[in-house]
């Protein structure tokens, strides 16, 4: 057996269903390979999409995601995906084509780097130098990727690597033994009992959860802990459908993004449980705020989170599933809350929002984005880009039982199309809608020729303003309204590009009966554009 | 705040320049870091001193611990390990000025491991401290160049 044949023995392994990439002589013996297996292939149109592709994937389906490329350009063309993925802690496996390894570093045809160029943003890479490594690597790359804090690991391997015979029969490790990675899952008991007593004690309790609860399945046991002892639950952005945006203890999304009132909550409160979030920038821009008047406990898997942006009274390092479902094990005495909850519904009531609808020719987003929520099926996955699509989606769309991905950290403009691929593959029954602007659409909708090719169906919903609008709204605040570099004029039309790439096509302005539009938009299966046009002016602002 | 780290590595290419450029990439000082075999060939040891406020040198810690190859990480301060840095120094030297040098290594316990007509090598194995002393010894004379090693540690036998 040559180790492009053990690579996808490998796969089968880790029972990878699916396979993201590019073609490319240095990774051919791996495509070759893998023709033999029942393996799917889909070949994505740029390399950096297949790491998307792999990303809203992993999300959906709480599997690996795994995608291929070819070395040099191929591997370059990946890292903003990776970087993406790391980000957002979204466990991947990236294969990488290389040059023959007695050619590595000396500049040879296509040959990159790859290794040194990614390690500020993969959780672990491997150069493969011995084909009888391969087992062990794919072993331990798994399982490095889909533990601890998730993140994406990247295996290079040299094209003579991929053609060298394994020295004997090819042999998967049954157990991982790595001393230099532990992963923390149980949380310290002694810990777990003092946040117990916090609980037991505090007045105005709140939780704000983020995407580290999706990422350990936790959903379930925030949502009971939470109606059990009747605290409420803001969000940031990688958080939100943790809980359903309309239950009575859902209040929000904090940050400079988010609603106001939800910062309020958050600032408010005597107990704070940060739960799988990292005390970003967007999410807590003043983290004084969080810890002054309060004890504010942190629960994260990676210990390396806990005070590094804030300085928490009770640190809980675990996974957050492990760790929630010891709290519901006690038979807790909560406080009865309920003179703060009507308060923060107080503060939801009144710090309403500030955004006065656009009319005329133009669509509200806020009334488009509320409509398109309300026709979506219950367990949709409504995948937004970057931008002002993006903010509008977070404040404006209404998550029932479905999920809500979009590119958190990074904020990759281009994320939602193949992001959208990705989840359609992992949950084919789904709903999927990608909500995205005409800035990120014209990078990235090359991708709705995989979508034809490999009959992957999601709806597209363009908000088209000629504009790069956030960066635009950027500019009208910080430079007077002197824009630069944000214009996209001349658009192209859009009906024409469904036409090429023989989808559905609809638009939507200020004179279309909305809801009955998106009726016939979400009618069938079917892959459809939905352009929206939405006022080049209009601001974020909630 | 100085702080020295003591870290256990996995002895593969490559490791080196994870470490070094985890300090580079967040902003962390290193003030000298010293890489070697350890009594397991499949362990090198790296002794990293670094300087920062609380916070930094507990997130230098923390995302030490984060890298995979990294199997342990032991940070303390200078009064708690025994230092050690080796020098090397190249020095012009007269007749007049012999005797002063020769004077001075005995007093910092250091030897003359080389020697010409003009110029002699010196070593010196000590603490960072007494080692900037020594080079503030020899101003007077002319100075070649110089070759240090940056820190090893070991914690004291009475620290866990």
């Amino acid at each position: 057996m040559i180790g492009a044949e053990a690579i996808v023995k490998c796969l089968e392994k880790e029972k990878v269903k699916v396979i993201y990439g590019y073609s490319g002589v240095a990774i051919d013996p791996f495509w070759n390979s893998i023709l033999k297996t029942d393996i799917k292939t889909v070949l994505i149109r740029t390399e950096q999409n297949a790491a998307h592709c792999a990303s809203g994937y992993a999300r959906i389906s709480g599997e690996v995601g795994v995608c291929a490329v070819t070395s040099g350009p191929g591997a370059t063309n990946l890292i903003t995906g990776i970087a993406t993925a790391y980000a957002d802690s979204i466990p991947l496996v990236c294969i990488t084509g290389q040059v023959n390894s007695d050619m590595i570093g000396s500049d040879v045809f296509q040959e990159a780097d790859i290794t040194g160029a990614v390690e500020s943003f993969v959780k672990y890479s491997y150069l493969v130098r011995d084909v009888n490594d391969l087992p062990r690597i794919f072993k331990e790359a798994f399982y490095i990727a889909n533990t601890g804090r998730r993140g994406p690991v990247l295996i290079d391997i040299p094209y003579d690597v991929q053609m060298a015979e394994l020295s004997g029969k090819f042999a998967y490790p049954e157990s991982i033994s790595m001393r230099s990675y532990k992963p923390t899952v149980h949380g310290n008991v002694a810990q777990i009992k003092k946040v117990i007593k916090e609980i037991e004690k505090a007045k105005k309790p709140i939780i704000c959860v983020g995407g580290g609860v999706h990422l350990s399945g936790a959903t379930e046991e925030i949502r009971k802990f939470a109606e059990l002892n009747q605290v409420p639950v803001v969000s940031t952005m990688m958080g939100i459908g943790v809980m359903p945006t309309e239950h009575p203890l859902c209040f929000g999304m904090v940050g400079n993004n988010g609603q106001p009132f939800a910062n309020r909550a958050m600032n408010e409160s005597d107990l704070l449980l940060m739960v799988g979030a990292r005390v970003a920038d967007r999410a807590v821009n003043r983290p004084d705020l969080i810890t002054e008047n309060k004890v504010m406990v942190h629960i994260d898997v990676d210990p390396a989170e806990i005070g590094k942006n804030v300085g928490p009274t009770i640190p809980l390092v675990g996974d957050i599933k492990h760790i929630f479902e010891e709290f519901l094990k006690y038979d807790n005495h909560a406080d009865d809350h309920s003179e703060w909850l009507k308060m923060l519904e107080g503060y939801k009531s009144s710090m309403g929002s500030l955004r006065s609808a656009s009319t005329g020719k133009y669509v509200d987003p806020k009334d488009f984005i509320t409509k398109l929520s309300l026709k979506m099926k219950d367990d949709a996955v409504y995948v937004a880009d970057v931008g002002q699509n993006q903010i509008w989606s977070c404040a404006y769309h209404i998550v029932k039982n479905g999920r809500f991905l979009t590119s958190g950290g990074m904020g990759t403009m281009g994320y939602s199309i193949p992001a959208a691929m990705g989840a359609k593959m992992a949950a084919p029954k789904k709903q999927v809608v990608a909500v995205i602007g005409d800035g990120a659409f014209q990078m990235s909708f090359m991708e709705l020729a995989t979508m034809k090719q490999y009959k992957v169906n999601v709806k597209i919903v363009v908000m088209k303003n000629g504009f790069l609008g956030m960066v635009r709204e950027h500019q009208h605040y910080a430079y007077d309204d002197n824009y630069s570099m944000v214009q996209l004029s001349d658009d192209p039309d859009l009906s024409l590009i469904a036409q090429a790439y023989k989808m559905g096509y609809m638009k939507v302005d200020g004179d279309t009966d909305i809801l009955k539009a998106l009726d016939e938009f979400l009618k069938d299966d079917s892959s459809c554009i939905m352009e929206v046009s939405v006022d080049p002016m209009d601001l974020v602002k909630y | 705040m100085k702080r020295i780290y003591s870290v256990l590595v996995e002895n593969r290419a490559g490791v080196l320049s994870k470490v070094a450029g985890l300090f580079s990439r967040r902003n962390f000082n290193i003030d000298s870091l010293v890489v070697g075999e350890t009594a397991d060939k499949s362990v090198s040891c790296m002794t990293i001193v670094s300087s920062g406020d609380e916070r930094t040198i507990e997130q230098i810690e923390k995302q030490l611990n984060k890298k995979i190859d990294v199997i342990k990480v032991k940070t303390f301060k200078e009064s708690m390990s025994i230092n050690r840095e080796l020098m090397l120094i190249k020095v012009k030297y007269n007749k007049e000025n012999r005797r002063d040098i020769m004077e001075n290594c005995q007093i910092m316990k250091a030897d003359i491991v080389d020697m010409s007509k003009n110029m002699m090598v010196i070593q010196i194995c000590d603490t960072s401290e007494r080692i900037e002393l020594f080079i503030e010894m020899l101003k007077s004379v002319s100075i070649v160049e110089i070759a240090r090693t940056g820190t090893v540690a070991l914690t004291k036998c009475n620290e866990q």
